[in-house]
């Protein structure tokens, strides 16, 4: 019995699903403003926490974030990762780095690429800031940020960066 | 068995596409207006469980998402459902029968706009033998319809009836998503989907959220003095091969019926989670409702949001007992093709 | 509330390509496929499931005994779809339909085309149309249609 006479102990079953994503309310809002090159984030009108990117509301209080604050694109490394293996249809070349970025004033990271810098030197606590895209090709999307890059000055020590209770 | 009761129930307006709310924006509204109406908070909650469909927001564990539209600071106790909510409420139930909850929080979303439902149904079907072949949900029912039509089980009259009735009784639904009235010429005019059905027999495509709040005897009477009780509660499942069930009949719904000892009681009003017209003349006569008003708020024809249908028909009924002072409601709720997966539920006024 | 024509709006497609085992009843059944044969299971009172059933619903016990059905059945019920929707694989109006396979005793769920509503009924003889190309999988059998 060659290979392919041999019977397959399995069925392919593939599936594919369309969707028409809406943003909802508070994207919406958010992605409006990263076109303009501003990050807004919104907060708890209970505990003040800032949310960015937000979703529309504050998973500790249950509430609407109804409160926006506008955000500069300076903040630090929370925590990062190099990342060595190539992901089928990321155009980026490894090894990079995925970094969970604090902007100054948010009580929440995200996640983004370090840039312009050896990779050896990244280290959590470090100052970073936005590189941006040429203003022409903003869009709806984070990706309007090109990378974060260092910048010169001091690092935080990230458990300054704890949430306070109110 | 303890006592539970039923003590708030909240419905967002049903919406044919939701689209400037994301899930967590549907979600908070319901939950806020029942705290409200009852004046409590998620500090009074003890478990919390949620119904959705990770295939509806087309992203895997899409439903943690929504427990962001909660207070979850101090920690909460809470569990998810990949099914309507109202087997939230069951598992609930279950939490406060074992002594590990007093209340029960229970929400159910769904938004059908943004994907196909039609495909997202075929995938709950057999990923062997049904899936690959891509059966929509409206050829799915319409296969029982057919044989419940053949064998004088229901007739196309009927099916007319429920269409009519379930456009007029919207009246009595400040969320319904379809209200226009139609006629015995409007219905007939209207072409198949899937032959027996047209489109009018059918739910529309819809979004929304709903929540309710459960409570044992002793922390009913806390919230509130209008505690609706869940007198019975039981579901079962048939085979998950289709060409194997008789679709003429439900066995696991007449052993619920038997189970529940619901024989001997006059209902004074029933909600179905009937998605499909053929549905209601089916099962008013499988539940012996032929005397009882059935789908007052309209039902899921004029406005079915997935994942919330079926704790709606709970809290619908639960409305029209407190509003209404009747004493014995009959909520059904479904799942699966052809009716496969069936909950009663037996409230009343009375402890 | 965003005003709706200020909403933003992304399409978005969802792909996977699961791989099922088949285990040894399925496996029995699907490679029978390939040889154009149907198969069913039989129980110990002498029902037959087809497609091959792994256990019996009612009994709950466990079916290992492959007896050949069909190819040709009866249709048990149906529905008619005039104007097929993007993923359904038969672009021309065809049915959905329940198919008692000659031999067996429960039905199977496939299609029915090259035919009108009109010529459809419940009892309508039937009889299974293989696909050009046999992948093990239950489109193998392309769509059943009526016997001649």
């Amino acid at each position: 019995m060659s290979a392919e006479d041999t019977p397959k102990d399995y069925s392919e079953s593939p599936i594919n699903l369309e969707y028409f994503y809406t943003a909802g309310s508070a994207t919406t809002r958010f992605l409006n403003q990263v076109k303009e090159g501003n990050i807004v984030g919104q907060a708890c009108p209970k505990c003040k926490a800032v949310y960015v990117p937000p979703r529309g509301s504050c998973p500790r209080c249950g509430v609407a974030t109804d409160i926006e604050v506008p955000l500069t694109d300076k903040g630090c490394i929370e925590s990062f990762t190099v990342v060595h293996i190539p992901i089928p249809g990321n155009p980026i070349v490894p090894p990079y780095v995925c970094a969970m970025i604090r902007l100054d004033g948010a009580n929440i990271s995200f996640l983004h690429l370090i840039q312009e810098v050896d990779i050896e030197q990244i280290r959590i606590g470090m100052r970073i800031q936005a590189v941006w895209k040429p203003k022409e090709e903003w869009t709806h999307s984070l990706e309007n940020i090109k990378w974060f890059a260092p910048i010169d000055e001091p690092d935080i020590d990230v458990a300054t960066l704890r949430f306070q209770e109110l | 068995m303890k006592k539970v009761a039923i003590i708030g129930y909240a419905q967002h307006p049903i919406l044919k596409n939701a689209g400037a709310l994301n899930e967590v924006e549907l979600i908070m509204p319901v939950v806020h207006q029942l705290f409200d109406d009852l004046g409590i908070g998620q500090k009074d909650i003890d478990f919390t469980c949620s119904g959705s469909c990770d295939y509806l927001q087309g992203a895997a564990f899409a439903f943690v998402e929504g427990l962001s539209a909660i207070q979850t600071n101090p920690p909460i106790k809470e569990s998810h459902v990949e099914m309507d909510a109202a087997w939230a409420m069951y598992e609930s139930m279950l939490k406060i029968q074992m002594g590990d909850a007093q209340t029960a929080l229970i929400y159910g979303f769904g938004k059908s706009s943004p994907g196909d439902l039609n495909a997202i149904i075929s995938l709950q079907m057999d990923p062997y033998y049904i899936s690959p072949l891509w059966p929509d949900r409206v050829s799915l029912a319409a296969l029982q319809a057919r044989v419940l039509l053949d064998q004088n089980i229901i007739t196309k009259e009927q099916m007319l009836t429920t269409v009519v009735e379930a456009r007029a009784n919207s009246k009595n639904n400040r969320n319904a998503l379809i209200t226009d009235l139609i006629n015995e010429s409007d219905y007939f005019s209207h072409a198949m989907i899937s032959s027996p059905l047209n489109n009018l027999d059918c739910p529309p495509i819809s979004d929304g959220s709903s929540a309710m709040i459960i409570a044992s005897e002793e922390k009913a009477y806390e919230f509130t003095d209008q505690p609706i009780w869940i007198e019975g509660i039981d579901h079962r499942i048939e085979s998950s091969n289709l060409g194997a069930r008789d679709l003429s009949t439900s066995a696991t719904l007449q052993a619920s019926i038997n189970q529940l000892d619901l024989e001997n009681i006059k209902f004074d009003i029933a909600e179905l989670h009937t998605q499909f017209s053929h549905e209601v003349p089916f099962l008013k006569s499988l539940l012996n409702l032929q005397d009882v008003p059935t789908n007052l708020s309209g039902g899921p024809l004029i406005g079915n949001v997935m994942m919330c249908a079926g704790l709606d028909a709970i809290g619908k009924t639960y409305e029209s007992l407190k509003d209404n002072q009747l004493k014995h409601g009959l909520a059904h709720a479904t799942s699966g093709p052809c009716l496969q997966h069936n909950m009663l539920v037996h409230l009343e006024t009375q402890k | 509330m965003s005003d709706s024509k200020d909403l933003l709006r992304a399409p978005f497609e969802l792909a996977y390509n699961y791989k099922r085992s088949n285990g040894p009843v399925m496996s029995k059944f699907f490679e029978a496929l390939g040889e154009q044969k149907i198969l069913g299971t039989k129980n110990s009172a002498g029902k037959v499931f087809s497609p091959a059933a792994e256990f019996d619903p009612e009994t709950h016990e466990s079916l290992k005994e492959i007896v050949e059905v069909g190819p040709g059945g009866a249709v048990e019920s149906f529905s008619w779809i005039e104007t097929p929707q993007h993923h359904h694989l038969i672009k021309e109006p065809f049915a959905f339909a329940l198919i008692k396979l000659d031999g067996a005793d429960t039905c199977m769920l496939h299609m029915v085309a090259n035919c009108n509503e009109a010529d459809l009924s419940i009892g309508s003889r039937v009889t299974a149309n293989w696909s050009e190309v046999q992948e093990q999988r239950i489109t193998d059998i392309k769509f059943f249609a009526l016997e001649k």
